[in-house]
């Protein structure tokens, strides 16, 4: 039985890298022995794209982008179809689940320094993925065609109205349309369903490939290649892959699905954060709801956008507004450069890097809830002053990660 | 640092649980009496929707069949809820045809098989009970609960007349309703004819509710025994490394 | 910490059992989860309304008539048979694959020579049994293009299949059994249910 089994994969390996990947990428990929918490997220956003694109598939089966059907085939698919409730469930709550996982992967990053170098295109592929699933989870939110995902739509193809000269014809272009109608609905289905998936696993693939390349950084944040055993040539501080992370990574994924599936099973609205209430409303063309939010995880953003209220520099406020949405998350592609510190990790950094992260997780906080809710003097205030802490984390870091006190870095990883 | 972030992350899970979405009215709501597992208060619901809101406005997404899960058969169905001459596998539509309605009430009533997920069971529990006498409207109702609604007051002959008073005070204008002719049912019997009605409305919204929690407690008890499992794995591989 | 990682010398018993156990756990969960997919995929709710048993009035239906009626998407053919086309039944039934009808074509009550409930009214699945085109109604008798033997019956003209005035398959054709008699009932002389054989599941 085993020789059998061996005599395959041998027959495989001479005409397929088999075992050589296997090896390079799990059972001889070496990684620090001391990842924590944070270093689960990672596993989990594949774990998550893999549910978001099997679900999405099945939903494909039974939903129609077409303006007059797309809201009744969505009900369709939750009553009609076997266990289709589930399998929409599923989607809905990954795709949020997928925003928490890779904020968390992204935040992990910016605490142990993940995005210096060598791993500088690591980080920017990662931005790139960031990006793509922006923009998955918009056209997604549209498919529904409930009030929601039309006004939200909306706002955000008004955005690109704000662009001078071109503003205009380039709305018209993307809608197909004068205004948001069934043409956009129907193409954005092909963006989602087709475009930003594939673009997606390619950029995924790159980003592992990238990340075995370097190799994985820790929460020392020292390099464990830079001691090897001189005998073996395997870092001394490294461990295999397999199976001592996957059976790790494991106990994560059952503890995630144990999050996701209560979601599923018990809260799928999430009170109104992961299904908004209007949108169970059929989009409505003349009429827009009382009160318009975007999903949770673009709330930090809208608020962005809504923050300026006044001209300046000759450019008007809508225009400011999108610069500073779009700068906003651009501006995390920086980040490899404008970090001056000699090291890498919080562990070591100095207080105000420590004082400035803390200030930046506030102000993605604060204007994410400001961003739920209708905008009054009061609050826009609020986001007027929190959307200047979020960009002075970033702007003024050359400054203050020069000028912090650090501690030393260990020469060896520190036992957790 | 690190509890700070955590602290910080399992505050805003615990913030997400309130409702902050949940559709906004100038007056208090009144709590409905919600428990879509009474199957006799969802088959009474089932009746008074056929027989007072069906007639306007659809549950165009909902199978009359599918009312199996609160225990009525095909023939109970047939005869308890289909008076159109619909098929039972057929679905719930209204009789009114959406040129009538535009006409006679400005807009077209709205599909309610999703109400409840969108306007939430305390609004159409409050919503459904406060019905004024309004002269100045062009049904001659209003309601306190959504000002100038376009529907008149359907169940009028149960509720009876309701009137609006207005007091000043010192927070400002208190607005409440108080009883001038009576209807066929007391108040307490229409409190509980409405509670069954908006439960329907829950259950409606998302007949599969009850088996989806069901379900959710099999996966749940699988979930934490893979648990076990898994993390007895874990501890003894990486005995190697500790 | 040792420097080597060769897992094989580490394989202790305890590890081999915790992997077998939590591999079949792991199948159980794979399977469970792999279940509402493939059973999204079976006919929904609409399809099966849809499906539903159809009513037929067959009182107009004259003599040699037939009268095609679509349940599930198929033709089902309703033919009221005169007594010479009842006589050929038995005529020909030498040449016929299954004339008793004994492969499961048909529910039990439609296991007879006249393939029905009614002698004179056949009800068939008008679907060949050969590789699913609907048949052509031949009622002439000896026609060029089929014969003289020809008593009547059915031709399939992707594949030339033939049936008799029963859907009864002939022998050395491609179409491997009878045609399909669907589950049926009379409500009264004239009400035929086509799709089950209880009143309840209109």
């Amino acid at each position: 039985m085993s020789n059998l089994f061996n005599s395959m994969i041998a027959w495989v390996d001479k005409r397929f890298p088999l075992t050589s990947n296997w090896k390079a990428h799990l059972s001889e990929y070496y990684a620090p022995k001391n990842f924590n918490f944070w270093y689960y997220f990672g596993s989990l956003a594949l774990l998550v794209l893999v549910n978001q694109l099997i679900t999405g598939i099945f939903l494909t089966m039974n939903y129609k982008p077409d303006a007059s059907l797309a809201f009744s085939s969505v009900e369709y698919i939750m009553r009609d179809v076997e266990y289709g409730w589930l399998i929409r469930y599923m989607h809905s709550t990954g795709a949020s689940m997928f925003f928490v996982v890779v904020y968390l992967h992204m935040f992990r990053g910016m605490m142990y320094g993940s995005y210096r170098k060598p791993r500088e295109l690591l980080w920017l592929v990662g931005m790139g993925i960031f990006f793509i699933l922006m923009s998955l989870a918009f056209t997604g939110y549209i498919l529904p065609w409930g009030q929601m995902s039309y006004w939200g739509a909306q706002v955000i193809v008004s955005m690109f109205g704000a662009i001078p000269v071109v503003g205009d014809t380039l709305q018209q272009w993307l809608l197909g349309d004068f205004t948001l109608s069934d043409a956009a609905l129907n193409r954005f289905f092909a963006y989602h369903v087709v475009t930003l998936p594939i673009l997606l696993v390619v950029l995924v693939f790159v980003h592992i490939l990238a990340l075995h390349e370097t190799g994985s950084n820790n929460p020392d944040g020292i390099e464990i290649k830079t001691n090897k055993n001189p005998k073996t040539g395997i870092p001394v501080d490294g461990i295999p892959f397999h199976p001592y992370y996957t059976v790790k990574d494991i106990v994560g994924v059952v503890v995630f699905l144990i999050v996701f599936c209560g979601i599923i099973f018990f809260a799928p609205e999430m009170g109104g954060y992961f299904l908004e209430y209007n949108n169970f409303i059929p989009a409505n063309t003349l009429q827009t709801p009382d009160h318009i939010a975007p999903v949770w995880y673009f709330t930090p953003y809208y608020s962005m956008l809504r923050a300026v209220t006044v001209n300046f520099l000759g450019i008007d406020a809508k225009l400011w507004g999108v610069i500073l949405m779009a700068g906003s998350v651009v501006i995390f592609c920086f980040l490899p450069w404008l970090d001056r510190s000699p090291v890498k990790s919080i562990r070591y950094k100095g207080t105000y890097f420590k004082v400035a992260l803390t200030l930046f997780v506030i102000s993605f906080f604060v204007l994410g809830w400001l961003g739920t809710k209708s905008p009054t003097p009061m609050y826009t205030l609020l986001a007027q002053i929190f959307t200047v802490i979020y960009f002075a984390f970033f702007i003024l870091m050359p400054w203050y990660s020069k000028i912090d006190k650090v501690k030393p870095e260990p020469k060896r990883l520190m036992k957790e | 640092m690190k509890k700070i972030i955590i602290n910080a992350i399992v505050f805003v899970f615990c913030l997400a649980s309130f409702k902050l979405f949940a559709a906004e009215s100038a007056i208090p709501l009144d709590k409905a009496p919600v428990d879509i597992t009474d199957n006799a208060s969802l088959q009474r619901g089932a009746e008074s929707f056929v027989n007072y809101c069906l007639t306007c406005h659809g549950a165009s997404f909902m199978r009359y069949n599918r009312h199996r899960d609160i225990g009525l058969s095909n023939e109970e169905i047939l005869s308890k809820l289909i008076h159109t001459g619909q098929k039972v596998g057929g679905l719930m539509e209204s009789a009114m045809r959406k040129k009538e309605g535009e006409e006679w009430f400005g807009v077209v009533p709205p599909d309610l098989s999703v109400i409840a997920r969108s306007r939430g069971a305390d609004w159409l529990y409050s919503y459904l009970r406060a019905f004024y006498r309004d002269d100045a409207t062009t049904t001659g109702w209003n309601n306190l609960v959504f000002d100038r609604a376009a529907m008149p007051h359907v169940l009028y002959e149960l509720q009876g007349e309701q009137k609006l008073i207005t007091k000043a005070s010192d927070k400002g204008e208190q607005k409440t309703l108080s009883l001038e002719k009576p209807g066929e049912l007391t108040s307490a019997e229409y409190d509980k004819f409405v509670g069954d009605l908006v439960n329907y409305l829950v259950y409606l919204g998302e007949p599969h509710a009850n088996s989806r929690k069901e379900l959710g407690l099999m996966v749940m008890a699988f979930l934490f025994g893979m648990l076990i499992l898994t993390y007895v794995l874990k501890r003894e591989y990486w005995k190697d490394i500790h | 910490m040792a420097d080597s990682f060769s897992i094989s010398d580490r394989m202790s018993g305890r590890r081999k059992f915790l992997i077998a156990i939590t591999s079949v756990a792991g199948g159980v969960a794979g399977a469970a989860i792999a279940t509402p997919f493939l059973l999204s995929m079976m006919p929904s709710e609409r399809a099966k309304a849809a499906g539903a048993p159809v009513e037929v009035d067959i009182s107009k239906l004259e003599l040699g008539m037939l009268l095609m009626v679509e349940w599930r998407g198929r033709v089902v053919w309703v033919l009221k048979r005169t007594p010479e086309m009842l006589e050929t039944l038995t005529k020909i039934e030498g040449e016929l694959a299954d004339p008793g009808s004994e492969k499961k074509q048909q529910p039990d009550y439609a296991q007879n020579r006249t393939r029905s409930i009614k002698p004179e009214i056949l009800v068939v699945e008008g679907v060949c049994t050969h590789l699913g085109c609907s048949p052509v109604f031949r009622k002439d008798i000896a026609p060029a293009d089929l014969g003289a033997d020809w008593q009547g019956g059915f031709f399939c003209p992707c594949h030339g299949s033939k049936f008799d005035l029963a859907g009864r398959v002939y022998k050395s054709v491609p179409a491997p059994t009878n045609m399909v008699v669907p589950p049926h009932t009379y409500l009264s002389d004239t009400q035929l249910l086509i799709g089950s054989e209880s009143e309840g599941a209109v």
